[in-house]
Parts: structure tokens; sequence; C-alpha cells
């Protein structure tokens, strides 16, 4: 469905609410932005990759000399933003319009829908805004009186911390780390690594025995002629590290173990915490920097009024929200139910450094979806 | 009201669609002057037949302004995935299949893992994603999210996508092969897990067409036929 017809009133109640999440962001520092519904698609085509195109509506505009897109979030659209002014500023903004997402054919979810949200930039004292925009969120829902409210946390810097703290070869870490928002990929990927090495295909056997032999650029050029701009030279980098990977030791079980052991801790989040330093402590495993941000950024929350050793915490909750890499949270009206969130939200420092800033800078935002706040007012969520 | 077929108005998918209803008793030929693409068949009373070039069956379907219609399942399941069309008969030629190739000379890539990791290589070397050409955009991406890979682009290559790393247009394509002398002859590989799917042509049924009774009954009669061959 495109968007549900609302009627005279249900619109009225819609407008309210945003007049008054606009005050609440307003008070709080966060300064209102407007950017286009429309902007240049190769931006977020670089950043998600093809996968886009199925959860957002690009199309060609010779005019304008390559693909558009409509606006999936207003994430990417403030940062674009706030960048061109320059990254190494500390600003927040505030930003309510609608969003345009693709939906599974025969969904009834909503492929227009109004978010009223903020982003906050450049906040050295990162567990302290993580506190802070999650708080105002919860503060705006509470205005806006939206039921239920079942909160679930997580924190990936927690899995990617773990990652470092691991000290894997480059060749396991980074197809990891890259595939962390994929949970069956990285859970084949542990169950590959922990294996012993298959034994080589034939052809994979001839590889390496002509990468011990220098014979790589012979081979390859026998294979076919080098087209393409993917060059001789990156065939033989990769066949050597291939070779140089091919006889090491497999990941230990008590790695394989230890992350799922992480990745599974589900509890209230002052307990997590808990759990998670005895199992770091147990593997002798150097986690201290990342959780003792989870408990400062925990007491952050006591100092803005919330209840945080209540709060659900989900180690590996979080890894199918887009492309967070730290704090992370997510609201609905009741537990387990599949309509579309109240509110979210969450950390994403690394996408800035894609996005165009020189290093990663502190990013932290989150949005909140008044239909579905209505919706679930209406008992229909 | 008659069942519409739509069937390939030129070349060798016409005059195979033509000899697979020929032997099932179904006689179509062209009607009026050599341009008129349309057809009668004898032997079944209530069918009528419109030529339609390949490319249009799927849409035509889709749409339901045909009953049924002959067509490669490559373009039903890129073009209209979500119209569910039922498939009635595979009928055992236009066969051709969708395929991840690369360069020949990448012996370091053999599976779609091994493409995986070298998108990832390519990235640092190059800056950019590796480019995959194609005209099955649909089907392409669905295989790559299935194998996990995300850091790529797809280039639109609408004819010669073989060429498209010689052009330096794409590093490698997702494209149709029927013996594959054409991946090699221009330098390129299947990927040993690179198969997408395996195509041919379909006699497919629309579910959103108008289906009265005498189009359900000329419908089963050709079923019958069909179940006797």
């Amino acid at each position: 469905m495109i968007r549900p017809l609302l009627t005279e009133d249900a619109l009225a109640e819609i407008e309210g609410m945003l007049a008054t999440l606009a005050g609440i962001f307003s008070d709080a520092g966060y300064a209102p932005v407007e950017p286009a519904h429309l902007f240049p698609a190769e931006t977020l085509l670089e950043l998600y990759g093809e996968d886009v195109r199925s959860r957002a509506f690009l199309f060609n505009d010779p005019e304008q000399g390559g693909e558009l897109c409509l606006r999936p979030d207003f994430t990417v659209p403030v940062a674009l933003a706030h960048g061109d002014g320059g990254w190494e500023r500390a600003r927040g903004y505030a930003y309510h319009g609608p969003v345009f997402r693709r939906q599974e054919s025969g969904s009834k979810r909503a492929v227009e829908y109004v978010q009223a949200g903020l982003e906050d930039f450049g906040a050295e004292d990162r567990a302290a805004a993580d506190a802070h925009v999650f708080a105002l969120t919860l503060h705006g829902l509470d205005a806006l009186s939206a039921p239920g409210q079942h909160v679930t946390t997580g924190d990936l810097s927690i899995i990617f911390g773990l990652l470092d703290a691991l000290d894997l070869p480059e060749h396991r870490a980074g197809p990891l780390r890259r595939h962390l928002w994929r949970p069956k990929r990285f859970q084949r990927l542990i169950q590959r690594f922990s294996s012993p090495a298959e034994a080589p295909s034939a052809s994979r056997s001839g590889l390496l025995k002509a990468v011990r032999e220098g014979r790589v650029a012979e081979l390859a050029m026998a294979a076919g002629e080098p087209v393409g701009r993917r060059a001789l030279a990156e065939v033989t980098a990769r066949a050597e590290r291939l070779a140089a990977t091919q006889a090491e030791a497999p990941m230990p079980g008590e790695q394989a173990e230890l992350i799922s052991a992480v990745l599974a801790v589900k509890a209230p989040m002052g307990e997590a915490l808990e759990q998670l330093r005895g199992i770091a402590a147990a593997a002798g495993v150097a986690l201290a920097p990342v959780l003792d941000r989870f408990e400062a950024r925990m007491a952050a929350m006591v100092t803005r009024g919330l209840a945080p050793e209540n709060l659900n915490f989900e180690a590996g909750f979080g890894r199918n929200l887009e492309y967070y890499d730290g704090f992370v949270f997510e609201v609905l009206a009741k537990e387990g139910t599949d309509h579309p969130p109240l509110a979210g939200g969450g950390r994403y420092d690394s996408i800035t450094a894609r996005l165009g800033a020189a290093r990663p800078i502190p990013a932290v935002g989150a949005m909140i979806r008044p239909e579905a706040v209505q919706a679930a007012i209406r008992g229909r969520a | 009201m008659t069942l519409t077929l739509g069937l390939p108005s030129k070349g060798r998918l016409m005059a195979d669609t033509i000899a697979w209803f020929a032997a099932r008793g179904i006689a179509i030929a062209q009607a009026g002057a050599e341009r008129e693409y349309r057809a009668e068949a004898a032997g079944l009373p209530g069918l009528e037949v419109v030529m339609l070039s390949a490319g249009e069956v799927p849409r035509e379907l889709a749409a339901g302004r045909i009953h049924l219609g002959v067509t490669g399942e490559d373009l039903i399941r890129e073009r209209v995935p979500q119209a569910g069309l039922e498939s009635l008969a595979q009928m055992g030629f236009g066969k051709a299949n969708l395929v991840i190739a690369v360069p020949a000379f990448w012996i370091d890539v053999e599976t779609m893992s091994d493409l995986d990791a070298a998108c990832a290589d390519f990235r640092e070397t190059h800056g950019t994603a590796l480019r995959i050409a194609t005209k099955y955009h649909v089907l392409t991406r669905s295989f790559f999210r299935e194998h996990g890979i995300a850091d790529y682009r797809l280039v639109d290559s609408q004819g010669a996508t073989e060429a498209s790393p010689a052009n330096r247009t794409a590093e490698a394509i997702s494209d149709i092969t029927t013996t594959g002398a054409t991946l090699r002859a221009n330098h390129l590989r299947v990927l040993e897990d690179g198969e997408i799917l395996k195509s041919q042509a379909n006699l497919w049924h629309s579910p959103s067409a108008p289906w009265s009774e005498p189009a359900e009954r000329t419908l089963a009669e050709l079923r019958a036929r069909l179940d006797q061959s």
C-alpha cells in the first residue's frame, strides 16, 4: 500500500504530534533542518550496495546526470547537509517529513510514512550523546502518549570490539566485520573458519602450486587474456594470500564459542553488563574499553532520568538495522508485534567517513513514527 | 469468450513453439499477409493466438491481457516475479542458463565466495565497487544477496554483455549462455557455483486474465491434450 488515507482529524492529530516533537527537540538544542525529498542515488549505492534498490525508490533522471533516490530515511541527507557545512563541527539537527521505502509485494506496510527525529554529530562524549538521544526519543513518545513502549537495546561496538580484541588474522577479521549485519553469513563464516581447511579443489591446488613455484602470472595468462580493470597484479596478490592462509590453523573452538557466547547475551542492561564482564574475564579478552563505555552510557541514562538496569539488552540486536556500529535501540508498541516500530535509532560513526568525513566522527540519531504511535493509541498495533 | 494465447513472433523460438503445439494436435498458421501478427489455431476451438515479441509476453501475462503465453522462464522471473504466473509446461526448447562469468584469467576466483573477497580487494585497490554488467537486474541482485555479497554495483547492459570487461564498462558479467562459446571467445569463465537459473521456454498461465467458463473449458481441453502427449 502507498499510504493509508487519513481522516481529517487523524491528519490533524499527526500534525499535532509533529509540533509536539518539534518543540521537544528544539528545546533540547536540535536545530530544524529540511533536506530535499530527492537526492543523488550514488551516495546510497556506494554506502549500501545494490541491495538498496530493494529498499528504496531509485529512478533515472538523464537531466540530472544519473540516478535519483527518494529518501528512505533522513540520516544520509542530514549527514550530507552537515558535512557540507563542515564535518568537524559539533551540531544537532531535528527533522520531520515523509520517507519512502519499498515493501515486499503483498505487504500491508505503507510505502510512504512520516518520521520525526534527530541526528547528533561531533559529540565526543559518545556515552552521553547516546543517552541524550535515547532519552529524548522516550520523552517524545511519552509526550505523544504512546502506549506499550517495549524497548530493546543493543550495542554493536561490543561485537566489533571483540573481533578486534581476538586479534584475528585480517583475512578472517575483515569478512566477519563486513558481514556483521548479515547474521546467517556471519555464522557460516565462523563455521568455515573454525573447521579444518577443506582439501582444495584440483584447480585450487594447481593455483597454490603455481604460487609456490612463482608461476601465477604464467598460469593466469594461460587461462585467458587479461581483460578488464582488475589487473594481473591483483590476481597474483590474492593468489599469494590464499597460499599463505591455506596453511593456517582453523580458528580455535574457544574463539568461535566466545563469539557465540557474547552474541547470545540477552538480559536487562545491568545484568548484561555483568555477564559480558564475566565472559571477557573468563576468556582473558580485553573488552574493557567498550564495556566501560557501556557502563558510562548507563550512568548517563540515569542522569537523564531513565532506569537502565531494567531496559532489555541483546548483544546480537541491531544487526538488521541499517548500518549502526554502536548503541542501537528500537521501541515497539508491544513485544513481538510485526507492526512497524514506534521509534528506533543508534550510532553510526563509521558511515560518516564513507560519506566524506576525513575521519569517522561521532554520529548518533533516532526517529519516531507518529503514524505508528497513532495506530497503537487507536488499538491497531 | 476465447482463451488468448500469446506466442513469440520471431525466429527459432516461434518455430519451436509452433512445432511443439503441432505435436500436440494444435496447428498454428499465420493469418492474412506476411506481416499480420495474428494466427488461428486449428484443432482447438475457442483458442485465439496472438503473436508478440518474447519480451512482450511477460508484460501481457502479468496484466492479464492474455490468458496463456510462451516465453522463457528467465524473462518471467526477471520482469514479473510478483505476478504469480504458473507454468503449465516446460517446453524443452529455448534452453539457456543465466550465469555469473568472470575473466578467465582470474584464476584466484572460482566461486561466489572468492568473488566476495575479490570485491572487497577491488574496493581497497580501486576505491570503487566491482561492477557486474547485466540486463537481469532482479535475478542478479537476488543471487548476490543469497550469497551474502553486497559490495558490488550492477551496470545495465542490453546487448553484447560479454564484451563489458574488455570494454572496461564492468569487471564481470551476469548473462544468459547456451553453449558457452561466446563466453570463451570473450575470455570469460562461469563461476563454479555461478549458475543463477536454468531457463527454457514455458507455457505460462495468467491468474489475472478474464477466466470465463468457456475460457476455462478451452484450458481444460488444452491441458488434456498436453497430458496425452
